[in-house]
């Protein structure tokens, strides 16, 4: 653009401006930074005012995180010199480890639920996106506003029939249910989404394909689905970090076996008295991996977010 | 060969011979392709929806299995409805879905404003800005208690070193005044991207030649920020606005694990008086009425405001 346009915002404007989203910027990124610098304090540093900006960095928290431990008398911890690193950090506690703790558990419940769900939902919703993309079927009109409409019920609310509904049915606190769960919610995003990134392909590819002897099975997966590769990609993390930070279902459908990581998480600081440390830590590792996808993400976010209702 | 053109062949081939021609006819496909989502909509949205439908008219509690279920009619519906304790929880519903949106639309709106001044460097300061809302909500509010600790936390410290007030004097999520606006400052923080987002998509949308126009016409910038800009953003901001209206409404994660409904009830939004009906009261059929009155608010509410949306959209 050149300098003399009168729409381009003159150089002291710019940097008004940018002076002011950078501040923002840094100011909402405090309490994502706290959390990071929490995970690495001792629990003495962590709750010491005023706040300590400065410490002496530690993995007590991380080793909180992941282990149990119980308190020993001197007589067992003069028998039992300290194995490694991390028993020589609950030593100053006159502590001991004795096993892992949930988190890696729940962690893993986490991965085994957003993959699942998001595979499940990425495959179906595919499908269902090029028939209604390229063939005509009743009701297509209504697709959004009914998908709009089922999220328009409190998760609460859609969560004391799905209760009833998998008690019935053996589904409680399981691995499938919980993916079947989330693939319901999100199915209804991914197929307007993937519908909106397929429009998008030109149908004159597939008409030259289909021309040239191959069925309409092979024209789909051929031509189309390379083609969609990057849509169905950014779907695919649109519905994975949905079913990674969802709360409600999971707090009230599952327990002791299928639990995911967010309702753990908060009970942590049951665990070990004031144990925010452990805290930050658990909500360090499970942060991190969403805010890789973002940014991988950052073109596609807007249209994810609105229900693919503003493309830009 | 046009799609039409196949498809009305498609529809006239019998699936037979159409499978003899090349495989599957494309209705066939369509069908197959559609059907498996059909399913799992109808089993995940739209039966348990017409369960909570029958649920709501029955005294049924769902801890007590072989209790007899009495059919009551409306009378769960009117005790919620002349229950003085829901119209304080729709209070306090409206008064954190009003200050949200009002705060999320005045900063986001600001933000996306001075983004779209194209300074250097734009698009990296707008990814950090939109971090904190594809973040979990349990987990960012759970951590947002710590900050808000009254000796400790982070927030009380810096309010204290701005205003000279003692940081332990005030509790922001123990006090009855400002525990709804911890609340709010919590999902204003989470959210204000999305409505910058948006925003900014709208002010992109604008071409520049209306601008170069007005200048023309020799339009003060103030006027053409009114005229065009305000104007031209309104779809989007309105869109925006649906949005973060239908999610706060239902509002659960961050605010329960905030004040968990708390001090009192003055934080306590419909979706955590839902919770405490069906899984701690197990008062189900209760619940479900509760629920269906939720919905029904909803929905009633979102179809106005998406007429008022596509009149703004026509003009």
């Amino acid at each position: 653009m050149s300098s003399f346009s009168v729409t381009e915002p003159t150089q002291r404007s710019k940097w008004i401006a940018g002076a002011l989203v950078i501040s923002y910027a840094l100011i909402t990124m405090i309490p994502l930074v706290w959390i990071l610098l929490t995970g690495f304090k001792s629990p003495a540093d962590a709750i010491s005012y005023p706040p300590k900006v400065v410490f002496d960095p530690t993995l007590e928290g991380y080793v909180n995180l992941f282990t149990t431990r119980t308190r020993q008398t001197q007589e067992f911890l003069e028998a039992n010199p300290p194995q490694n690193w991390a028993d020589e950090i609950v030593r100053q506690y006159d502590m001991v480890i004795v096993g892992p703790s949930k988190f890696g558990e729940r962690f893993m419940n986490s991965v085994i639920i957003g993959f699942g769900s998001t595979f499940l939902s990425i495959f179906l919703g595919t499908l269902a996106a090029y028939a209604f993309s390229r063939f005509k079927v009743p009701l297509k009109d209504d697709l959004l506003f009914f998908i709009l409409s089922t999220r328009m019920m409190p998760p609460v609310a859609v969560a004391i029939p799905i209760f009833l509904m998998f008690r019935n049915l053996g589904l409680s606190d399981t691995h499938l249910g919980m993916i079947l769960l989330y693939t319901g919610v999100n199915i209804s995003l991914a197929v307007w989404l993937l519908k909106g990134f397929i429009d998008e392909i030109p149908r004159e590819y597939e008409e030259a394909a289909l021309i040239d002897g191959y069925t309409r099975f092979q024209a789909f997966y051929k031509v189309v689905l390379p083609q969609a590769a990057t849509g169905i990609a950014s779907t695919a993390i649109f519905c994975l970090i949905f079913a990674w930070n969802e709360y409600a279902f999971a707090v009230l459908l599952t327990s002791a076996n299928a639990q995911t990581a967010p309702p753990f998480i908060p009970t942590i600081i049951g665990i070990g008295g004031l144990d925010w440390p452990a805290v930050a830590a658990g909500a360090t590792i499970f942060l991190i991996p969403v805010m890789i996808f973002t940014i991988l993400m950052r073109k596609h976010l807007l249209r994810g977010i609105t229900f693919g209702a503003v493309r830009k | 060969m046009s799609d039409r053109t196949i498809d009305r062949v498609a529809q006239a081939t019998p699936v037979r011979v159409a499978r003899k021609i090349r495989g599957l006819s494309d209705r066939a496909i369509a069908w197959i392709f559609i059907s498996p989502t059909i399913f799992l909509l109808l089993a995940i949205n739209i039966f348990p929806l017409i369960w909570t439908i029958q649920l709501s008219f029955t005294n049924y509690k769902a801890n007590r299995i072989g209790r007899e279920v009495k059919d009551v009619g409306f009378r769960n519906y009117e005790r919620i409805l002349t229950d003085s304790d829901t119209w304080l929880n729709m209070q306090a519903t409206a008064h954190f879905l009003f200050w949200t949106i009002f705060f999320q639309v005045l900063i986001g709106f600001t933000l996306a404003w001075l983004i779209n001044k194209k300074f250097k460097g734009n698009d990296l300061w707008t990814t950090i800005i939109v971090l904190p809302m594809m973040l979990s909500p349990a987990v960012v509010g759970n951590f947002w208690k710590f900050l808000y600790q009254p000796q400790i936390g982070l927030f009380n410290y810096i309010v204290s070193w701005f205003t000279g007030k003692d940081p332990s004097s005030f509790e922001m999520l123990g006090s009855v005044t400002l525990a709804p606006w911890a609340i709010v400052i919590v999902d204003t923080w989470m959210w204000t991207p999305f409505v910058m987002l948006i925003c900014l998509a709208g002010l992109r949308s604008i071409p520049d030649y209306i601008y170069e126009a007005a200048e023309i016409d020799r339009a003060s910038k103030l006027r053409q920020f009114f005229t065009i800009t305000i104007p031209m953003v309104l779809p989007f901001l309105m869109l925006a606005v649906l949005f973060r209206g239908i999610e706060n409404f239902k509002m659960f994660d961050l605010v329960v694990q905030l004040t968990g409904g708390g001090p009192g009830s003055v934080t306590e939004l419909t979706s955590i008086n839902l919770k405490r009906e069906a899984f701690e009261k197990w008062r189900t059929g209760y619940a479900s009425a509760y629920a269906i009155i939720l919905f029904v608010t909803v929905f009633g509410l979102a179809s106005i405001y998406v007429k008022a949306l596509n009149k703004v959209k026509q003009r």
